[in-house]
């Protein structure tokens, strides 16, 4: 608020000169000026106060005529000059003010002391995010279904307005300004101290560097999450480090290399980081044999190498013939068909169309697919805005770098523990992947479900808690597996991993017994987690799923049922 | 040499002055006492607090208050001498003279602050 005050202070001070001065020539030349009576005598002229009266009324354009006495000509040829000065005065004033209000930096002066205000007032935990293209929006949009908040700074103003338009669940302060700016860090809240992390999301690897560099040294206890395209940048910021780096082509490229060598572990990868209530992809694995790049930049690059490690037999398709040493390529851009039947087109097992234009990308597989309608085709969308184009098309699959970057920013925010898992289950063979999607199938059904962590502490699990005090009490991991509602029954979910003092351990089994501090990731619909926070957080339905007992809550039932025992 | 400081360092001592012209002479007599020179002191003072504004500084807020303290002494000097002449019919009697002068006393006060404070920025810049 101060700095607004300050430039309105600053503007209007010319006018309000100009104004006193007009006012200070009026009134003295209404005090110099002799008056008339009725028999044309001179009178003496008016007094200060008398003229500051005049001026005042004839300067507001009121106009209340000549007051105490008729005005002798004189008079009226000063009072003639009066009005006209003082509606210039005026005037002059009036205009400054309209176009201080219409000033571009008086309006962002303005929007940035509101939105400073706004996130002042902040009283719930927040996540600062940076750069709201489509990797930001779709990011958060999901943390509000989650019930988070969230500020969002981003520098194209278009964006900005768009979001103001949207119907979000909480207040999202919002500010148009250059996130790799610290100051503008600063005004979005982090050094609040309920900002509990920052999303580094814009489309420059260079602005993303900035931020975390910027969030390391003004606020280095909370963690930073910087997307990132280029590998360089993503190893310096490392280096800064940043807590979590994600690459969208860096994931995809390891999710096909595992889609090819462990199919059912990348399926356990893409149901657990989908978005929940969506339907389960079916469709084929990406087969082994002769595949077909077309486009070697940053994506290229990267599924080149995971797929090479694979082993496959790899030829690309790009404009530069010494773009990748050591690989075959043919010079071209990949619409061309001669050059996807030079490149083998015909005979391969799969495509990639991974250049960054979305258009090329859609006819390259079209043109693909008519050489060989069996072919497995990988496509790169570079804009949510031609999702239906790619829909449309249905390629095996379709990969959306800023649904990636939100999947990836969504599961490390929400369930620290699930990368954790992740990065264990790969390394378990591809049997125990079929067998534990089958468990999750059976017990979850078909729907993408719901991942969350559950801390056995006084904040999120107070029942249990309370519990573990109890001398000799167990708690095993199945009473939070159980319906509150009915214990035969089993609650839809599954739990995935358990963490103590460091130590994981995947798919704990019911009979396990938990301490405090145990830390738990479980993968389950909506209501399953809403019924097992139940358990946790509520005494008698703890005791409940624990003993079977229907608990007495209130204190004089139990003194009553106690006495009759005694 | 900045013409800005030169308009700004101007109007403070303008200011000054003539209120301070104001208020020399005996205390109860209306005939040392013009109520022209009131008035002028009053619009240059109120010029000086408009040149006051919008300096973020803590000299410049100091600036700012005493101004405005003189402003406001100085108002209330003139509305003084507007009730006892225009509203009361009492004239300038001695007592209300010395009410009026006192007034413009206070404000001549603030004024000399706001020299010094003046003269001490220049001093600290030493350019």
């Amino acid at each position: 608020m101060g700095s607004v005050f300050f430039i309105v202070l600053r503007r209007m001070r010319a006018p309000l000169i100009t104004l006193i001065v007009i006012y200070a020539v009026s009134i003295l030349g209404l005090v110099l000026i002799a008056g008339v009576d009725a028999n044309g005598k001179p009178t003496p002229p008016l007094s200060f106060f008398h003229a500051f009266y005049f001026v005042s009324y004839t300067a507001s354009t009121i106009g209340f005529g000549e007051i105490p006495a008729a005005f002798s000509d004189a008079q009226r040829m000063w009072a003639t000059v009066t009005i006209y000065l003082s509606v210039i005065g005026w005037t002059y004033s009036i205009l400054t003010i309209l176009a201080l209000f219409s000033d571009r930096a008086f309006q962002q002066a303005l929007a940035a002391s509101r939105f400073h205000r706004r996130v002042e007032r902040i009283a719930e935990p927040f996540y600062l995010v940076c750069g709201c293209g489509e990797t930001g929006g779709l990011l958060i949009h999901a943390l509000d279904r989650l019930g988070m908040r969230f500020v969002v700074v981003e520098l194209e103003e278009t964006r900005i307005v768009e979001l103001e338009l949207e119907d979000f669940r909480s207040d999202t302060p919002s500010l148009v300004a250059d996130a790799s700016q610290p100051q503008t860090l600063l005004l979005a809240g982090l050094r609040h101290p309920k900002c509990r992390g920052v999303l580094a999301l814009t489309n420059h690897d260079d602005a993303n560097l900035a931020i975390a560099v910027a969030v390391r040294l003004l606020n280095p206890a909370i963690p930073v999450l910087c997307r990132a395209e280029r590998t360089d940048m993503a190893a310096r910021m490392a280096a800064f480090g940043a807590d979590h780096i994600v690459n969208p082509f860096d994931i995809f490229g390891q999710l096909l290399a595992q889609a090819v060598h462990a199919p059912a572990s990348y399926r356990l990868h893409e149901w657990l980081i989908g978005t929940p209530g969506t339907k389960q992809r079916a469709g084929d694995d990406p087969p082994r044999g002769h595949w077909v790049i077309c486009g070697y930049g940053r994506f290229g690059r990267s599924v080149v190498a995971q797929l090479a490690r694979e082993g496959m037999d790899i030829a690309l398709i790009d404009p530069n013939a010494e773009a990748a040493p050591g690989f075959r390529v043919i010079v071209g851009s990949g619409i061309e068909e001669s050059a996807l039947r030079a490149v083998g087109v015909p005979e391969a097992e799969g495509l990639v169309a991974g250049t960054d234009d979305d258009i090329n990308n859609l006819s390259i597989a079209a043109a693909a697919r008519r050489l060989n309608p069996g072919l497995f085709i990988v496509v790169r969308q570079n804009q949510q805005a031609r999702h239906e184009l790619f829909e449309a098309f249905d390629a095996d699959l379709t990969v959306v770098p800023s649904e990636i970057v939100a999947h990836a920013c969504l599961a490390l925010l929400t369930t620290p523990l699930l990368p954790s898992f992740l990065r264990l289950a790969e390394k378990q063979d591809d049997e125990w992947a079929w067998s534990l999607l089958a468990r999750m199938r059976l017990q979850i059904g078909e729907e993408v479900p719901e991942c969350w962590s559950v801390r056995i502490d006084a904040e999120a699990a107070a029942a249990a808690v309370d519990w573990l005090a109890n001398d000799g009490a167990s708690l095993p991991l199945s009473a939070l597996l159980a319906d509150p509602a009915e214990r035969e029954l089993q609650l839809r979910c599954v739990p995935l991993l358990w963490r103590r003092d460091g130590d994981e351990r995947l798919v704990p089994a019911g009979n396990d017994e938990l301490q405090a501090g145990d830390e738990i990731l479980f993968a389950g619909t909506h209501e399953a987690r809403a019924r097992q926070e139940l358990i946790l957080q509520n005494a008698n339905a703890l005791d409940y799923v624990l003993t079977g007992r229907e608990a007495n809550s209130g204190w004089l039932w139990g003194w009553l049922m106690s006495a009759r025992k005694a | 040499m900045n013409l800005e400081k030169v308009i700004f360092g101007f109007f403070i001592v303008l200011a000054a002055t003539l209120n301070f012209g104001f208020f020399v002479g005996d205390i109860g007599n209306p005939t040392y006492h013009h109520v022209y020179e009131l008035f002028a002191a009053i619009v240059v003072n109120l010029i000086a607090t408009v040149l006051k504004f919008g300096d973020r500084t803590q000299i410049g807020a100091i600036h700012l208050a005493t101004s405005l303290v003189a402003d406001l002494q100085l108002l209330a000097a003139a509305g003084v001498w507007a009730y006892a002449v225009h509203i009361t019919g009492e004239g300038m009697t001695p007592s209300i003279t010395a009410s009026v002068v006192s007034l413009s006393g206070g404000a001549l006060l603030a004024n000399i602050v706001s020299l010094a404070i003046l003269i001490a920025e220049t001093v600290m810049m030493r350019r």
